[in-house]
């Protein structure tokens, strides 16, 4: 339940109607203008050393040179490989576990337990465990992720065919409908909200990890491991517009992957309010 | 009779929970002796039991546990103590509202621990930094779940608290805690998650001396697999405590005492 809450939290951003659209963007920006204001302030002002406390046009420099030069692209494509194999891959297993669960009582005794003694473990806490077992590089990065990003899926997932209203099944059933029938038309629409929260929530969870997992596994090129290595190097002008691109991925995944593709399933088959 | 046989449901589901978990360890059990893989890297469970325990017995793993619960209620306090304020204010008054949630929303998608290298710089290693990071990673979910808990309060309890001369005091109190407690419960619950993985990420990388995190990180270099295995033991069983016995207990005694759990499913 407040997985869900959170979900909606984040989502039901207001949209006072009325408003111009220029109006909402001016008021959208002058937050930041602000604090950018602030920032640049304590920055020229010479509290601390340019080297920690750069200010923001040195960040856009760096960020611009970076990515005209192709470096941060390349750094964002390898984490976005690593985060699409491993969510993949959990979502794949998670989805099917979960419904498995919720259809099978007996599938569900055996997993459940198993689901609720790995889920309170933090994942990053298996990583280097998953170092040692897989050695260093890709392949633990990604199974971490996975590893990771399933529990909420598996979680979400069972408890959304859990969910669906027994009468609807039960009527289903009574018009003649077969296992396959049923499984298609009734259980995967019904539980569909609840999977694709897990779906987000894993998402978010992958994102989290990945970056972390990223400075520990030291893999060649990714955005975790690109602000890990500038510390060496105490550029923080480069961590900040690592941690600039990190913000825009996150964003867009959030806007630009799952609202479209709730959107076109969950809110056009009247499943949930838009 | 309804209640016996939920007795008896209850009952064969554990039975079968215990059968799977024995099963899964025994197989465990099997592949690690079968001598396939190192045995350093996959330890018999008895070898991890018994480092659990001489560990436990000679103070160290105490001693770990306590300097990562220090960190982590330090941050997780300081993001309620931020977030509970800022979100009722939010709720509650447009502008700052307007303020805050366009940064709220861009600083949220972004991992706490990317900052970490960044704070390290600033402030050093040590506590500082592990108490921000968790400090970062809690303090959105309290916020946000906090506004949406304060404006999903029905506004004709207000209305009629209002009517009923309430003053601005016993509103606040009487009507928006208990209306929003549910979400704030969720939002305490979720913060300290995220502060629970935020706080064993950062112990690994800010390393100091104690800390779960930075054993199981530690014990990595000298292939120690036991004790990555058993201070892994000991993190799942403070956070499956807190998680059920805190936050479980916690919302027994606020939000179904005050018949808030049903609003909260509504």
């Amino acid at each position: 339940m407040n997985d869900l809450a959170q979900a909606s939290g984040i989502t039901s951003v207001p949209t006072a109607a009325g408003d111009g659209l220029l109006r909402r963007a001016a008021r959208n920006a002058f937050p930041f203008i602000v604090v950018g204001a602030l920032w640049e302030t304590v920055a020229h002002v010479g509290l601390f050393p340019p080297r920690l406390f750069p200010p923001l046009e040195a960040v856009a420099a760096v960020l611009a040179r970076l990515t005209l030069n192709g470096v941060l692209p390349h750094h964002a494509f390898d984490t976005l490989v690593r985060l699409t194999a491993g969510f993949a891959l959990a979502a794949l297993l998670g989805v099917t576990i979960g419904i498995l669960m919720g259809r099978s009582r007996r599938a569900e005794d055996i997993l459940l337990p198993l689901v609720s003694i790995g889920a309170p473990i933090p994942g990053l806490a298996y990583a280097p465990l998953f170092l040692l077992w897989f050695g260093l590089g890709n392949v633990p990065a990604v199974l971490l992720v996975a590893f990771v990003s399933a529990f909420p899926i598996i979680y979400n997932s069972w408890t959304g065919v859990k969910a669906v209203k027994d009468i609807w099944v039960r009527s289903a059933q009574a018009m003649g409908a077969d296992n396959r029938r049923l499984f298609r038309h009734v259980i995967l629409p019904g539980a569909l909200p609840y999977i694709m929260t897990g779906l987000r929530l894993g998402l978010a969870q992958a994102w989290r990890v990945l970056v972390a997992v990223e400075m520990l596994a030291a893999v060649p090129w990714g955005l975790g491991w690109l602000i890990f290595g500038a510390q060496e190097f105490l550029n923080t002008d480069v961590m900040l517009a690592g941690i600039t691109v990190i913000a825009l991925i996150g964003l867009a995944l959030e806007k630009l992957v799952f609202q479209p593709l709730e959107e076109f399933t969950v809110v056009r088959w009247g499943m949930m309010a838009s | 009779m309804t209640s016996d046989r939920a007795k008896l449901q209850r009952y064969l589901a554990l039975r079968r929970g215990v059968t799977t978990v024995i099963v899964v360890a025994a197989s465990y059990e099997a592949v690690a002796r079968s001598g396939y893989f190192a045995p350093v890297l996959m330890p018999p469970l008895g070898t991890v039991a018994h480092t659990l325990v001489a560990m436990l017995v000679d103070g160290t793993m105490l001693g770990h546990a306590a300097a990562t619960l220090y960190r982590v209620l330090c941050g997780f306090g300081l993001a309620v103590f931020v977030g509970l304020p800022l979100g009722v204010l939010m709720g509650r008054f447009r502008p700052v509202e307007h303020f805050v949630l366009p940064l709220a929303s861009a600083l949220m998608p972004i991992p706490s621990l990317a900052w970490l290298p960044v704070f390290i710089l600033w402030f050093g290693l040590g506590n500082t930094v592990t108490i921000l990071i968790v400090f970062y990673a809690a303090l959105f979910p309290m916020l946000l779940n906090t506004w949406s808990g304060v404006r999903s309060v029905n506004p004709i309890w207000l209305r009629a608290a209002g009517a009923m001369g309430a003053t601005e005091h016993a509103l606040f109190w009487k009507v928006i805690v208990p209306g929003a407690s549910p979400f704030i419960i969720a939002g305490l619950r979720q913060s300290f998650l995220r502060s629970w993985v935020a706080v064993i990420g950062a112990e690994m990388l800010a390393a100091s001396d104690w800390g779960l995190g930075w054993v199981i990180f530690d014990a990595k270099e000298f292939l120690d697999t036991d004790v990555m295995l058993a201070a892994l033991v000991v993190i799942g069983c403070i956070g499956f405590v807190t998680e059920r016995l805190v936050f479980g207990s916690l919302e027994r005694a606020t939000i179904y005492r005050w018949g808030m759990a049903r609003t909260a499913k509504g």
